[in-house]
């Protein structure tokens, strides 16, 4: 755990807001419409969801967008986001927004979705989504593992990567490979954008926002799907404290799975 | 000691907060902290604030469960052991 | 009055579109390809979007989006590449999201499938069954009727016959419009508002208005819109000379047009013979059978191209009033596309003849 304050330190009031001050950050953004909630602590979706909602708001797209939920652990912002919602089924996201897409193209459609449900369950349906050039965002958020159902492999588990079905680490001669799904679909010729953002320090998140504006821009440009894949922290999928899963994400997940921009139509 | 700059400040809300220590490694002049103790009505120990606060947000940015307002003083504050605020 | 020859998948899409259905999502399937390939010509003149999904699971995915963003939407295959969408279907119901859902099946061994649905929990399905093309004009709109009032996906039952009969077909007029987007859709302007819509199949329960998702009231919601559901849509069936029959037989879809042959033959010969066609699968036609047996029959035979299904709810309408027989034995199709040689007309008044001399008034 983070070593104990110092005794003695001064700990000054944090429960008034000042007025001779301007302000930067609110506690929930705009288009999130409660920030309680029940994932995990330490998890690191709401703060990628956050930079999907900050995203939107600066791109002014809150009233002309659609989300499109997978099933997992993001299922519970489904209900709690002030932009319209479309639940749809585990796996079958980027088909319904396919859907909402080709009748709706005005609008920037999205999928939030976590590597179980867009990697495991419904990875025919991002390939084609993309090879058929739908003009949707795609975000997924990957943390390696089933974190739902209490940290099970999927198949971006990294090799050594503990789960509930690789309790000794994964390893390919029993788990098979993981797949790098961003590699994936930087090869697919109906792609805008596709880039890898993380969210385990504030520099990677504002990272990671900058390539979500990018994305909903190559959107917004027809320039066909655009995908950030976002890694996300999970210490209780992980079986570690809630403040080692930042460092365990740049060491065992991002070692797989790189941070960067895979390729980009935008000029 | 010298007076110490303080540029900017937070709001934290308290019963929000799981006690994760996101904050804590993410906030670069180092003045966040978690109760040893304390703990909020959930049963979490929670941030606390000290002297130093630049007002970068880092702390918004990583927190899981939104529990920071930032703000940025009009005018950078100086701050003493004895004195408190000047 | 002019009139063309048309192949009936083609009448089939043409029912479609006129219905107001604007997207139309499938995968190639005997016999069922036929309408996707019509259904790619028919709708984009119309401002309409036809998909050629990847798969079955893709199309009713991409009709959960349409339907959803207010389109009159549909999907279809055959048996098989319908309990690929099971769940989607079967979630559909939950979440409120209606659609047509075409069967072009092969054969009649779907009927359960169809009535019954193929996927999870506690849902049905409105089933319609044409008996020919003339008559899936009138079907087809009333489909997605149902689907949009009831918002629940709506089962039309076709077969290969109706898909490559050709019949002469009265050019039909204009296209009307489709209906406008209802209003629970969403477009996504009520982003940003305060008051964002949901569509989802664990409810409309939104976290700002201080609770969170409440499948117990969701799914108690669901049943009680599935109860109003069944009792707002009133069954239907065709009845042929029932009023003195003492052979009644009950066939829906083609087969029956077989079944209508065989009562004007064995009327004829100066056979009491009648014929109930279930025109809704479901809610399944029950007073109808039961009024027809209770008439004057000796016996009620279901005559099915599959191994006997219909037959449950026949027995479910009769319960045991009267001797019920299955007529399966030569319909089990031998082509396994629902076109067995064996399948005549003459065929069956054989059996039905059988049926007249144990249970009919000259019953030995």
């Amino acid at each position: 755990m983070t070593e104990r304050r110092p005794d003695g330190l001064t700990v000054l009031p944090s429960d008034v807001a000042p007025t001779d001050a301007i302000q930067v950050a609110d506690f929930t953004p705009d288009l999130v419409d409660v920030g309680e909630h029940h994932l995990c602590p330490g998890c690191g979706e709401p703060i990628a969801i956050r930079a999907v909602m900050d995203g939107i708001s600066l791109l002014g797209l809150a009233d002309k967008c659609m989300a499109v939920f997978g099933i997992g652990c993001s299922t519970a912002f489904s209900n709690n986001l002030d932009v319209e919602v479309l639940q749809a089924l585990h796996g079958r996201a980027p088909s319904v927004a396919t859907g909402v897409i080709r009748m709706r193209p005005e609008l920037a459609v999205f999928t939030i979705q976590g590597d179980g449900d867009m990697a495991n369950e419904g990875l025919q349906e991002v390939l084609h989504a993309a090879a058929r050039g739908e003009n949707i965002v795609c975000i997924m958020l990957n943390n390696g593992v089933f974190g739902e159902t209490g940290g099970h492999l999927t198949v971006t588990t990294t090799i050594g990567q503990r789960t509930k079905n690789t309790i000794e680490g994964r390893n390919a001669a029993e788990h098979g490979h993981p797949m790098r799904i961003a590699e994936m679909l930087a090869q697919i010729d109906g792609v805008g954008y596709v880039a890898r953002g993380a969210v385990n320090d504030a520099g990677n998140v504002a990272r990671t926002k900058r390539m979500i504006v990018d994305a909903f821009t190559a959107q917004q440009q027809q320039l066909g799907l655009s995908f950030v894949e976002i890694l996300t922290m999970c210490p209780t999928g992980w079986f570690i404290p809630t403040d080692e899963a930042p460092a365990y994400l740049a060491e065992t997940i991002a070692g797989t799975h790189a941070v960067g921009v895979l390729r980009s139509e935008l000029t | 000691m010298t007076d110490q700059t303080v540029r900017g400040t937070v709001v934290i809300d308290v019963e929000a907060c799981k006690g994760c220590d996101l904050c804590i490694d993410a906030c670069k002049p180092g003045v966040l902290s978690m109760t040893t103790d304390e703990t909020n009505t959930r049963g979490y120990r929670f941030a606390e604030l000290s002297v130093g606060c630049t007002g970068c947000r880092a702390c918004a940015d990583v927190c899981p469960d939104f529990c920071f307002q930032v703000f940025r003083f009009h005018e950078p504050k100086s701050w003493s052991p004895e004195g408190g605020f000047s | 009055m002019t009139t063309r020859l048309v192949e009936g998948s083609e009448v089939v899409a043409d029912a479609m579109v006129r219905a107001g259905c604007r997207f139309f999502a499938g995968y190639p399937m005997t016999p069922f390809t036929e309408v996707l390939e019509h259904m790619a010509t028919a709708l984009p003149p119309v401002g309409g979007v036809c998909v050629n999904a990847e798969s079955e699971l893709e199309a009713v995915g991409m009709v959960w989006g349409a339907a959803a963003a207010g389109t009159r939407a549909a999907t279809g295959s055959t048996g098989q590449g319908l309990s690929l969408m099971q769940e989607s279907i079967a979630e559909a119901s939950l979440a409120g999201i209606g659609f047509v859902v075409l069967n072009m099946a092969r054969g009649q061994g779907d009927y359960f499938q169809a009535t019954r649905g193929g996927g999870h929990g506690d849902y049905r399905t409105p089933v319609l069954a044409p008996s020919g093309p003339v008559e899936v004009a009138e079907l087809m709109a009333e489909a997605f009727e149902l689907a949009d009032r009831w918002r629940n996906p709506v089962v039309v039952v076709g077969d290969y016959y109706m898909a490559h009969t050709w019949v002469d077909i009265e050019t039909p007029g204009e296209v009307p419009e489709p209906p406008p987007a209802p209003e629970w859709s969403l477009d996504g302007h009520s982003g940003g508002s305060g008051a964002a819509k949901l569509v989802s199949p664990l409810g409309t329960a939104k976290r700002r208005d201080g609770v969170g998702y409440d499948l117990a009231a969701h799914y108690e919601g669901c049943a009680q819109r599935r109860r109003e559901m069944t009792a707002g849509i009133t069954p239907r069936a065709e009845l042929v000379e029932t009023d003195d029959a003492e052979v009644v037989l009950v066939a829906y879809g083609t087969m029956a047009r077989y079944a209508d042959a065989a009562v004007s033959a064995l009327r004829s010969e100066g056979h009491r013979v009648g014929l109930v066609r279930p025109i809704t699968l479901w809610p399944f036609p029950e007073a109808q059978v039961k009024a027809a047996a209770d008439g004057s029959a000796g016996v009620v035979a279901v005559y099915e191209n599959n191994a006997g299904q219909m037959i449950d709810d026949v027995r479910l309408s009769l319960l045991g009033s009267s001797p019920v027989v299955g007529l399966n034995s030569f319909a089990t199709d031998s082509s396994a596309f629902g076109i067995a040689p064996d399948v005549t007309v003459e065929n069956l008044t054989a059996s039905v003849r059988e049926l007249l001399s144990e249970f009919g008034q000259d019953a030995t």
